[in-house]
């Protein structure tokens, strides 16, 4: 491929790409996500190409391995164009079916749709499942439409037009002004106004500047990054190539953790074939701008997406942080101006660009714009990767695109923002999703996950897990954090294990407060963010772990007992097999089985493979 | 140099732009507590104790008065309750990893704090890890001989695989500056002994040849040689000894 050394070239090479394309000719989309990949996605890809050629049908379908279509809970996923009919939980075996059905004869296959659960309807159009319904999927759409790997599917829907029209028709300030308009915020956590920043940087002494792209994603159960990088990696290099002829960089760096090694696969294949096309690199498209970028695996500390450490981290120092009271737009990597941005945020710009600041302002609310993106895992039936308008409620996420929660189980709470945000109760699920909002009410938008639980969730609990998750990720360097986090875990161990004593809630609060207001960085002064919301709005549970010695949600080992319900206990012995101490003794058909206490150690094998409802637990010691 | 006006407690003060509050207040007689500042090395801000109150830009926050660079108009509080409620925890929290430590019990004394409510740590340490003594080995010294090893609540200050450390040179400037006393050094007869956390070494002493008192660390003397680029016999006499 020659490089490209002219907007009129790239357009020209852009019709050819499309006019070579058959938009009617069968196509099967197969993730290649990591979701689907864990769920057997490769031998199901493996299985396509061996059918299509088995069946003789190489001229006639078109296979596409893509990015992550979102929904994870269903996947190995399969979409079929130009019809847009999604196969869910695809199997090697359904293969021959689907090739010799759908593609050769057009018949859907009924039993690989989904079922609507509410209604009990098959729906063969992705676009009409609940799930995607009342997404706006500005950022990921293109992810389930495009090979990652191939920039010709990146150029044929419309990819580095805001690249080409950036360098050609705007000048730098006119960007910036652009993406100021526009509002967008930091994806990655802060809400820093985009524009802001940039403008910061461009203004900043310095003759070398950097810019970065923050994909060290190091949240529990969440994967916006990673799902983007390895979906629809060139939409994050153009908007991080309009941002360096924007600010005045030459050199750029997107920050991957090792743990992704898709993301990084992806992204270096991107980058490559950017360069080979003059999209990146030398005198981009003839415009006399040169830009590189370059990839640094992040070594897998959680700390190291906070700019600072992620910034000593690439220096080749210890992922620590420094206190920015000198901004990194002016002192940055390397004592340099730096412009560090989340991934996701990067991804908004060639959309900025594009279709202009109006367009975008109209999505979200009146401070928080745009889309957002987020995992939504934990106690729900839609498990996956959802991108909504800024301004939907927490209900709209969880009910009508999360399809409610597992099991037929009440809602408990909902924790945004990763580790380090706030639990939010039932009272609260009306709440628009917006930056200043989540962040009134003890939470935070965070990176964007989105963790729902259910009744049978102690809150105790949840609060000891992310702390223990963020004493064991903090870097060390302040007492508030290092020592306050261990303390603070200790003295939540008390509570859940029923040594808890009067005064331990209060000591939370102040103590919380002070790692608040004292810590280095962001990590220690979110951390508390766990505790404080729950104690905020679940008070009465702490309480009852406190004085009563209970634990309601039946959740805290030393708090609770296993009991068999003898009139309900047909004596079936599943139990007596499923005890890993042999503690439930077997009397006899018809009899109910024994358990002895004294040897119990509350794994709950029991009551899990009981179906009749026989093994009781009861909260108190 | 450029001058700027700011508020310390009420008070009005003249300092040097670039200046840190933490410095200015100090030379103002205003007193702020912190461990892990030092003249002698880089600014790092880990113990927190220095935390103020500003207003900047009409904003309200706590900063780290040994980092935060003064500036025309700011507004400095050292006493706010905020900034009380930090302090009195960092101490609470420093006392219950190093019960045993002197210091910190006068700075407990004169923040008003008797007693701390954490759960006592065992090994009566008296590290708070604030890492000035490995910054003076690093930045001052220059033979980076100890530095921090582990991460989070397993952070220790310690040599190479805690184990004799051959980059080491016995000068003791880790001990010197350490704000609780958790390094110790001590001569007897030829032999200088560096105790630290996790880690006893011994250095040989070298002799005087005129008078035979052992007068410095041989290692140390021989790192200066080096380094200065002093003749081999430059350091066969001590002090008192020489011409």
């Amino acid at each position: 491929m020659d490089r490209l050394s002219s907007p009129d070239e790239l357009e020209r090479v852009r019709k050819l790409i499309i006019k070579n394309r058959e938009p009617n000719k069968p196509c099967l989309a197969i993730c290649g996500g990591t979701g689907c990949l864990a769920l057997g996605g490769a031998k199901v890809i493996a299985a396509f190409k061996q059918e299509i050629q088995k069946q003789g049908l190489d001229s006639k379908v078109d296979l596409k391995v893509t990015g992550c279509p979102g929904f994870c809970e269903r996947g190995p996923l399969v979409l079929i164009e130009p019809e847009n009919i999604l196969y869910q939980r695809v199997k090697q075996e359904d293969v021959a079916e689907i090739i010799s059905e759908t593609v050769a004869k057009g018949k859907v296959v009924d039993r690989l749709l989904y079922l609507d659960p509410q209604t009990g309807e098959m729906i063969v159009d992705e676009s009409d499942i609940p799930f995607y319904k009342k997404q706006q999927r500005l950022l990921l759409a293109n992810s389930s439409r495009i090979n990652p790997n191939n920039i010709d599917d990146y150029l044929a829907l419309g990819g580095y037009a805001a690249l080409s029209k950036a360098l050609f028709k705007m000048s730098p300030e006119e960007i910036i002004e652009e993406v100021k308009k526009s509002g967008l915020r930091g994806r990655g956590g802060g809400g820093f106004p985009t524009g802001v920043k940039w403008e910061s940087c461009r203004q900043a002494h310095g003759d070398t500047k950097y810019v970065i792209g923050n994909c060290d994603e190091g949240d529990p159960g969440a994967f916006m990054d990673r799902s983007l990088m390895e979906g629809n990696p060139h939409s994050v290099l153009e908007g991080m190539i309009i941002g360096a002829y924007a600010i005045g960089s030459h050199h750029g760096y997107i920050y991957i953790r090792q743990e992704y090694p898709l993301a990084v696969r992806n992204a270096w294949i991107a980058i490559k074939q950017a360069e080979e096309h003059g999209l990146l690199g030398e005198d981009i498209l003839g415009s006399g701008f040169d830009f590189n970028i370059g990839i640094n695996r992040g070594g897998g500390a959680f700390v190291c997406g906070e700019s600072t450490a992620l910034m000593a981290s690439m220096e080749g120092k210890v992922g620590e942080p420094r206190a920015k009271y000198v901004h990194t737009v002016e002192k940055g990597l390397w004592d340099q101006p730096t412009n560090l941005n989340n991934v996701e945020t990067w991804a908004n710009v060639p959309l900025i660009i594009n279709r202009g600041a109006d367009w975008f302002s109209e999505i979200g609310t009146q401070n928080s714009k745009g889309t957002k993106i987020f995992s939504l895992v934990g106690k729900i039936n839609n498990t996956g990767l959802v991108e909504v308008p800024m301004g939907i409620t927490l209900r709209e996420i969880i009910y009508d695109i999360g399809g409610g929660i597992r099991g037929g189980k009440k809602f408990k709470a909902v924790q945004t923002g990763g580790p380090s945000g706030g639990c939010i109760p039932e009272s609260l699920l009306d709440l628009t999703v917006d930056f200043d909002e989540l962040t009134k009410i003890g939470s935070m938008m965070g990176s964007g996950g989105m963790i729902v639980m259910d009744e049978n969730t102690c809150m105790v609990d949840i609060a000891k897990y992310f702390i223990n998750f963020l004493e064991g990720e903090s870097c060390g360097k302040c007492v508030p954090c290092r020592e306050g986090l261990k303390q603070m875990s200790q003295i939540l161990t008390d509570i859940a294990e029923g040594r808890g004593k009067d005064g331990d809630i209060e000591l939370l609060e102040q103590l919380s407060t002070a790692i608040k207001d004292g810590s280095l960085c962001a990590l220690g002064s979110t951390a508390p963010n766990p505790v404080l919301s729950t104690i905020r709005y679940f008070r009465g549970e702490y309480q009852a772990h406190v004085k009563d010695k209970r634990c309601p949600a039946g959740v805290c080992k030393e708090l609770i007992t296993y009991r068999i319900d003898e009139e309900k206990c047909p004596g079936c012995g599943l139990c007596v097999k499923a005890c890993p101490v042999g503690t439930i003794t077997f009397m006899g058909k018809k009899k109910p089985v024994v358990l002895d206490q004294k040897k119990c150690i509350k794994c709950g094998a029991c009551y899990d493979v009981c179906k009749l409802g026989a093994i009781k637990i009861e909260s108190g010691k | 140099m450029k001058m700027v006006t700011l508020t310390i407690d009420g008070r009005e003060v003249q300092a040097e732009q670039g200046k840190t509050i933490l410095e200015v207040a100090r030379k103002s007689n205003i007193y702020i507590p912190a461990l892990c500042s030092h003249d002698g090395v880089a600014v790092y801000g880990a113990c927190r104790l220095c935390m103020v109150e500003i207003v900047h830009r009409g904003r309200e926050r706590l900063v780290a008065s040994c980092l935060y660079p003064v500036e025309d108009g700011l507004i400095v509080r050292t006493d706010s309750p905020r900034v009380s409620n930090v302090r009195c925890m960092v101490i609470e929290l420093l006392l219950a990893r190093c019960p045993d430590s002197e210091v910190l019990q006068d700075l407990a004394n004169r923040l008003g704090v008797d007693k701390t409510r954490f759960k006592l740590e065992e090994g009566n340490r008296k590290c708070i890890l604030c890492a000035l003594c490995t910054r003076a080995c690093e930045e001052v010294v220059g033979v980076s001989a100890i530095s921090l090893v582990n991460r989070g609540v397993n952070r220790q200050m310690a040599t190479p695989f805690y184990a004799f450390s051959e980059a080491c040179i016995a000068c003791g400037s880790c001990a010197y500056v350490c704000p609780t006393g958790a390094i110790s050094i001590k001569d007897v007869g030829d032999t200088r002994i560096i105790t630290m956390p996790n880690v006893t070494m011994e250095f040989k002493l070298k002799r005087c040849k005129t008078c035979g008192r052992y007068w410095a660390p041989e290692r140390q003397l021989d790192y200066i040689v080096k380094t200065a680029g002093l003749p081999a016999d430059a350091f066969d006499n001590c002090p008192d000894c020489r011409d």
